[in-house]
C-alpha cells in the first residue's frame, strides 16, 4: 500500500491510484507506523502491562495457598511494614545503590585518567580492566566469595581472620565494592570518551595560564566531563537498585538480612509462595526507582545545560 | 609531565591490574585445576596436583553444561535479534516523524531505561498466556526489557543520518521497506554492534529473570546451572568445579568482545556522551 502511495506522489496522474490515499501526510507515507508496531506491542505486552498489573496484585491475596485471588486492600503492605522488611529493604537498597554508584564511578574515573593517552600499553590495559564487565555477575560473586570467605584466599594471604562477608555493618560496603569492581570498566570507557571530547586547545590554554594538573582537572576537565558523569551516575544508580546476582552469590542477603535488597527479598518471598507480598515489594521498588530517577535525571540535565 | 609520573603511571597501572584483575582471575585459573581436597579452602597457591582436564570434564557433565549452553543460546540469540530488528524499525519511525503522538510513544518506549521490570507480575501474565517456563516466554521478557535501550540508542543515531540519503532512494522509487533494509539497517551497523554486545552481556549472564520465568529443569540456562552447581548441598565447597564452570561460561563473552572490540568500545562511548 505504502508503495502505491509513494508513486502517487511522484506521478500524480498515475491511473488507478486512489486519490484520498495521496492526501496522507508525507511522514505517514515515508515512515509508516507499522514499522514501530511490533516493538510497541512487545514492549507494551511484556513490560508495561506487567508494571500495570503490579498496581493491582499487591492489593490481593494471590499466593500458592489460595486457588482464587481476592482483593484484600493494604494487608500485604501492613505485613511487610510491620515485620520491618519494608523499611529495611528501602534503606539497604538505597545505601547499596549510592555506594555502588560511588565506587563504580570512582574506580572508572581513576582508570580513565590513568589510561587516557592512546598508547598501545593503555589500550591493552583498558581491555584488561573491561574483563570484569564480561564475566557474569553471578560468577563474579562466587569468585569474591572464594576470595573473601573467612577461610578464603585473602585472609590466607594476609594472615588475618577477618569475616569480610560476615559483618552486619560492613559487609554491605564490601558487596558494593565488588559491584563497583564488576562495572568499573564500563564507566571507564564512558569517562574516556568524555575526556577525549575535551578540545586540546582548552588544555593548552590552561597550561599557558599556569594551571597545574590538579587545577586543570578541577577547572577544565571536570566541568567538561558533565555529560559522562550524568550518564554514568544515572545508569549506575538505577542499575544497582536492580541488583541481585552479586548479593545472592556472596551473601544471599545476610548476615542478619543486612544486605537484603529488594530483589533478594522478592526472590525469597516468591519462593515461599507469597506472590502478592512479593508483588507489593516489587511495587515499592518501582516507586522508589521513580522517586530517585526523576529528580536525578532532571537535576543532572539542568546542571549540564548550565555549564 | 614529570619524570616520576612518566614511570610511575605505568607502574601504578600494572600494580592495579595485577591486584584488581590479576588476583581474582588467577584464583579462578588455579582453583579450576586443583583436586577437590586442595580447593576446599580456596587460595592462590599453584595446584600441587594438576587436574584441569578432569575438573572441566566434571563441570561439563555434572553441571549439564552442554544443555545449558544450548538453552542459553536458544533464548539469548532470538532475544538479541528481536531487540535489534524491532528496535530499529521503531527507532526509524521515532527519529523521522514529528508529532505529539510519536513523541509520546517514544517517551513510553524508552521508559524501560529507568523503570524496573515488574518481575512478579510478569510471571502471572506468562502463566495466563501459557508461556510460563517456556523459551518464547523468556524471549518475550528479555525483548521487552532491552527494547528501550536499543530504541534509545538507535533513535539518536538515525537522527544524525541525513534525510537526503533516504530521499534519493525514494526518488528512484524505493518503498519504505526497501529503504529500511537497504539504507537504514546498513548505516546502523555500529549501533547494532554495541547493542548486540550489551544485550548479550545482560541476557547471557542473567539469572534473576531466568529464575522466575524459566525456573530450573529442562530449559535452565548456563547461569541457572552454575547456581545449582554452586548452591546444591552435594556440591558445596566444590570450588574446583564452580570455577571450571565459570571459565567455560565466560569464554564466549570474552571471545565476542575480542572479535568486536573496536566497534564495541566506540559504540558504547559514542552512544553515552551526547
Amino acid at each position: 500500500m505504502a508503495d502505491t502511495v509513494v508513486r502517487t506522489r511522484k506521478q500524480p496522474s498515475a491511473p488507478g491510484a486512489p486519490k484520498e490515499v495521496g492526501r496522507l501526510p508525507r511522514a505517514a507515507v515515508h515512515h509508516p507506523w507499522w514499522f514501530a508496531l511490533p516493538a510497541i506491542v512487545v514492549f507494551a505486552g511484556f513490560f508495561l502491562v506487567p508494571n500495570l498489573l503490579n498496581f493491582y496484585y499487591p492489593f490481593t491475596n494471590w499466593s500458592s495457598y489460595h486457588a482464587d485471588i481476592a482483593f484484600t486492600g493494604l494487608d500485604n503492605f501492613k505485613t511487610i511494614a510491620d515485620d520491618g522488611s519494608l523499611l529495611r529493604a528501602i534503606r539497604t537498597t538505597l545505601l547499596y545503590a549510592l555506594l555502588a554508584a560511588l565506587f563504580q564511578n570512582g574506580f572508572g574515573l581513576v582508570l580513565a585518567l590513568l589510561l587516557e593517552d592512546d598508547s598501545r600499553f593503555n589500550r591493552f590495559f583498558r581491555a584488561v580492566f573491561f574483563l570484569p564487565v564480561l564475566i557474569s555477575a553471578l560468577a563474579t560473586g562466587y569468585v569474591f566469595q572464594a576470595l573473601l570467605d573467612q577461610d578464603g584466599a585473602v585472609n590466607a594471604v594476609l594472615g588475618t581472620d577477618v569475616p569480610w562477608l560476615g559483618s552486619p555493618t560492613w559487609t554491605l560496603v564490601v558487596v558494593t565494592l565488588i559491584h563497583g569492581w564488576k562495572w568499573m570498566g564500563l564507566s571507564m570507557l564512558i569517562y574516556l570518551a568524555g575526556l577525549k571530547g575535551i578540545p586540546g586547545e582548552m588544555l593548552e590554554a590552561a597550561k599557558c595560564d599556569g594551571a597545574g594538573p590538579w587545577r586543570t582537572f578541577w577547572s577544565v576537565r571536570r566541568p567538561m566531563l558533565a555529560p559522562a558523569v550524568t550518564f554514568n551516575v544515572t545508569t549506575a544508580l538505577i542499575g544497582s537498585m536492580n541488583t541481585f546476582d552479586i548479593v545472592q552469590a556472596t551473601t544471599g542477603g545476610g548476615p542478619a538480612a543486612s544486605t537484603e535488597v529488594f530483589n533478594i527479598y522478592m526472590f525469597r518471598i516468591f519462593g515461599q509462595g507469597l506472590y502478592a507480598q512479593a508483588s507489593a515489594m516489587s511495587l515499592v521498588l518501582f516507586l522508589v526507582v521513580v522517586a530517585v530517577a526523576i529528580p536525578l535525571v532532571v537535576g543532572l540535565r539542568r546542571r549540564e545545560q548550565m555549564l | 609531565m614529570t619524570p616520576v609520573w612518566r614511570y610511575g603511571r605505568p607502574a601504578l597501572v600494572l600494580l592495579l591490574a595485577a591486584l584488581a584483575v590479576g588476583v581474582p582471575l588467577w584464583l579462578v585459573a588455579v582453583t579450576s585445576a586443583k583436586p577437590q581436597a586442595e580447593a576446599i579452602r580456596p587460595n592462590l597457591d599453584l595446584p600441587r596436583h594438576w587436574q584441569p582436564g578432569s575438573n572441566y570434564q566434571d563441570a561439563v557433565s555434572q553441571g549439564e553444561m552442554l544443555r545449558g549452553f544450548v538453552n542459553s543460546l536458544l533464548v539469548v540469540v532470538p532475544s538479541v535479534v528481536l531487540v535489534l530488528i524491532l528496535g530499529a524499525g521503531a527507532a526509524w519511525v521515532f527519529a523521522r516523524r514529528k508529532s505529539k503522538l510519536v513523541s509520546a510513544a517514544y517517551a513510553l518506549c524508552i521508559s524501560g531505561l529507568l523503570l524496573p521490570p515488574a518481575v512478579i507480575t510478569i510471571v502471572m501474565e506468562l502463566r495466563q498466556l501459557g508461556l510460563a517456563n517456556t523459551r518464547p516466554g523468556m524471549i518475550a521478557v528479555y525483548t521487552g526489557m532491552y527494547l528501550s535501550t536499543s530504541i534509545f540508542f538507535m533513535t539518536g543515531f538515525i537522527r544524525a543520518i541525513p534525510m537526503e540519503l533516504e530521499e534519493a532512494a525514494r526518488m528512484d522509487g524505493a518503498k519504505p521497506s526497501r529503504i529500511f533494509v537497504r539504507i537504514i539497517l546498513p548505516l546502523l551497523r555500529p549501533v547494532i554492534a554495541t547493542a548486540t554486545i550489551m544485550v548479550m552481556l545482560y541476557a547471557w549472564s542473567d539469572i534473576f529473570y531466568a529464575f522466575f520465568v524459566l525456573g530450573g529443569g529442562e530449559r535452565a540456562t548456563l547461569p541457572l546451572n552454575l547456581y545449582q552447581v554452586a548452591g546444591a548441598q552435594l556440591y558445596l565447597n566444590n570450588w574446583h568445579l564452580v570455577f571450571a564452570y565459570v571459565v567455560v561460561m565466560s569464554l564466549p563473552m570474552v571471545a565476542v568482545f575480542l572479535v568486536g572490540q573496536r566497534k564495541i568500545v566506540s559504540g558504547i562511548t559514542s552512544g553515552a556522551v551526547k
